[in-house]
């Protein structure tokens, strides 16, 4: 027996889960160039994801710049007395709703589609040059997607528009018109994102096992009744688990997506909490209503993601937990 | 298998089609067609829009091709120092912030991906719970502010050093590499930071390229870390630079103040539009050789069976 085998046979050297006699301290000590590797990840989970998170307090406080987070006073629910008070409230909440439902009614079940439509394809190279063109829009940045929106749309130059005056139609201005906000937004949402989502789509459709496909045409079954039949209930499961991450995320729209559409004309249909909660907060300096905004949101979202996902284990059998 | 490729194989045993059947794959094929028209007409047209001289412009003559070819707007957009001092922070983000990300990602990944960790279950449940409840944004920035980070290129890079779900890929591709290769090594005398290097790494490069590219796009992308984080206009990223000259109509100044220093006649569309070309032209290019890195991460994280 070799030097190295012989030490292979004594795994607990380095592997003392095994042996129950080492007290954690022991353990720890043993192993310590591991738990040094893991200092910084845990210094960043306490100072940047727990402070902030114990920080949500001053939502209950009165926050003072210059007391802090400990000092200030106590007030208890008066800010989220004041907030449910508040007419801009309904309208926040209102707003926020809204584009949520449009995203989910909209943007979720577009690449879903795209993503059958896409394997139904039997050209490969078309295919896959399909796939190329689509999935660029998801790499440019919001702020690139709104100046490629006020290139189509914008009613001095934008194409869009003039392509409505050459039809003889009047020009449109879709950026600056409230009735047109929320489709715009969803709709620069879809164009940048529908691509790139079929990719978990084709994941879960290439699973599905081709002997399916082959008993089903044997028992005389058209590509309508496979998509019914064997497509359809295969995709299920992961429709089911992104439709219930999405409900948790209800109240987040999206800031970045919103912020940059937004303007002084939109705020009336375009103004959610979260953009409310940036400009009241951080350039207002109202940070103890605006935290209360925050916690609220979570609240509402946590309550969703638990409630979506029971109804989902009772009706489908899917759960995220 | 796709089921596509699935009746290719078999040519001879296909089941004829229906005349329904033949008509949808001709729809199925003119509706992606549109769909891919669609997601590619607004580049298009920015980027002939780029390079279209300015008469063209005005006139909308402009769709998707140049109307006399010219570098002008290209060249005045790369002459101005504001772009070029806001395109050098973004570079500066992405290449620190991405190697920030990188290094703590597989440093806590490691020891994570070990089953006989003590106190790893712990851990774990404390990182999970950080993705279901996320602080405000309000007390994130007041942290950020009390850590003097404000109007720093490290408020933008540390309070995401750490993607959690980008660590649960990592800990997840980990756990598959045998223990032991790592007890072989632990054998000949290596300790446990060359393992990681000389081993872990090198055994994980589609997970590591997969990470490095998500962090580094999420940083060339991020507009609303500096929003928030950065005040000083000096300071600003491009796509900062991007928002204010577009959503807030900085580039009617820019143009205006090209037309009064010299006989350039610049419209302010064409300098938004050679503004977005210049800035998206890394990523642009990059993109056919990143894709299939792309799509593989993408699928990394996705239910397997």
């Amino acid at each position: 027996m070799t030097k190295a085998e012989a030490a292979l046979q004594q795994p607990d050297r380095f592997r003392s889960g095994s042996r129950r006699k080492d007290s954690f301290l022991t353990f720890v000590w043993k192993h310590r160039p591991l738990y040094i590797m893991l200092i910084p990840c845990l210094v960043y989970f306490l100072a940047f994801r727990y402070v902030p998170l114990l920080g949500s307090v001053i939502a209950f406080k009165d926050y003072n710049i210059f007391e802090g987070f400990l000092q200030s006073e106590w007030v208890g629910l008066k800010w989220f007395e004041q907030l449910f008070t508040y007419p801009q409230f309904y309208r926040l909440m209102k707003n926020t709703l809204i584009i949520s439902a449009y995203s989910i009614v909209f943007a979720f079940p577009a690449p879903i589609i795209l993503a059958c439509l896409l394997n139904e394809l039997r050209l490969m190279a078309f295919k896959r040059t399909v796939q190329t063109v689509i999935y660029l829009p998801h790499f440019l940045s919001w702020t690139i997607v709104y100046g490629l929106s006020y290139m189509m749309f914008s009613t001095q130059s934008g194409m869009f528009n003039q392509f409505l005056q050459e039809l003889g139609g009047k020009a449109v201005n879709l950026l600056q018109a409230p009735e047109y906000f929320r489709s715009l937004v969803v709709g620069a949402g879809i164009w940048k994102e529908m691509g790139w989502s079929t990719i978990i789509f084709l994941a879960g459709l290439a699973g599905i096992s081709p002997s399916l496909y082959e008993a089903a045409k044997i028992d005389g079954a058209g590509r309508w009744k496979q998509f019914l039949y064997i497509t359809m209930p295969g995709l299920l499961p992961t429709i089911t688990i992104l439709l219930l991450l999405k409900i948790g995320n209800v109240m987040d729209v999206g800031f970045e997506q919103i912020y940059v559409f937004l303007s002084p004309i939109t705020f009336s249909v375009g103004d959610v909490l979260d953009t409310y909660s940036y400009r009241q907060g951080i350039i207002s300096g109202q940070f103890s209503l605006t935290t209360a905004i925050g916690l609220f949101k979570s609240f509402i979202g946590f309550a969703l993601l638990v409630f979506a996902n029971r109804v989902s284990r009772s009706t489908t059998g899917e759960s995220l937990y | 298998m796709s089921t596509a490729a699935a009746k290719n194989a078999s040519p001879r045993t296909r089941i004829r089609q229906s005349a329904g059947e033949t008509i949808f794959d001709y729809l199925n094929v003119t509706l992606l067609i549109l769909i891919s028209l669609t997601a590619m007409l607004p580049i298009l047209h920015v980027v002939a829009g780029a390079f279209s001289q300015t008469e063209a412009l005005v006139k909308h003559q402009v769709w998707v091709w140049p109307v006399g070819f010219t570098l002008e707007n290209i060249r005045y957009v790369a002459e101005t120092p504001a772009f070029w001092s806001a395109g050098w922070m973004t570079v500066k983000v992405v290449v620190i912030g991405t190697a920030v990300n990188m290094v703590l990602t597989i440093l806590s990944s490691y020891p994570l991906s070990k089953s006989y960790l003590r106190g790893r279950r712990v851990i774990l449940l404390g990182i999970i719970f950080t993705i279901i409840f996320q602080a405000p944004l309000i007390p994130m920035y007041l942290v950020v502010k009390s850590f003097g980070l404000l109007n720093t290129m490290w408020a933008i890079i540390i309070p995401g050093a750490i993607s959690a779900f980008n660590m649960m890929l990592c800990i997840t591709f980990f756990r598959s590499v045998p223990e032991d290769l790592f007890d072989a090594a632990r054998v000949d005398g290596m300790s446990e930071y060359a393992i990681v290097w000389r081993i872990v790494v090198p055994l994980s490069k589609p997970i590591i390229v997969t990470l490095l590219l998500f962090y580094a796009v999420g940083h060339w992308n991020n507009y609303m870390g500096p929003l928030l984080y950065i005040n000083d206009r000096s300071m600003q990223t491009l796509q900062l630079y991007i928002y204010f000259l577009i959503a807030k109509g900085n580039s009617n100044d820019i143009a205006g103040a090209a037309a009064a220093e010299s006989a350039i006649k610049l419209l302010p569309e064409a300098l938004e539009m050679a503004t977005i070309v210049l800035a998206t032209a890394p990523i642009v290019l990059l993109y056919p050789f990143l894709q299939k890195h792309f799509i593989k991460g993408a699928t990394l994280g996705s239910v397997k069976e």
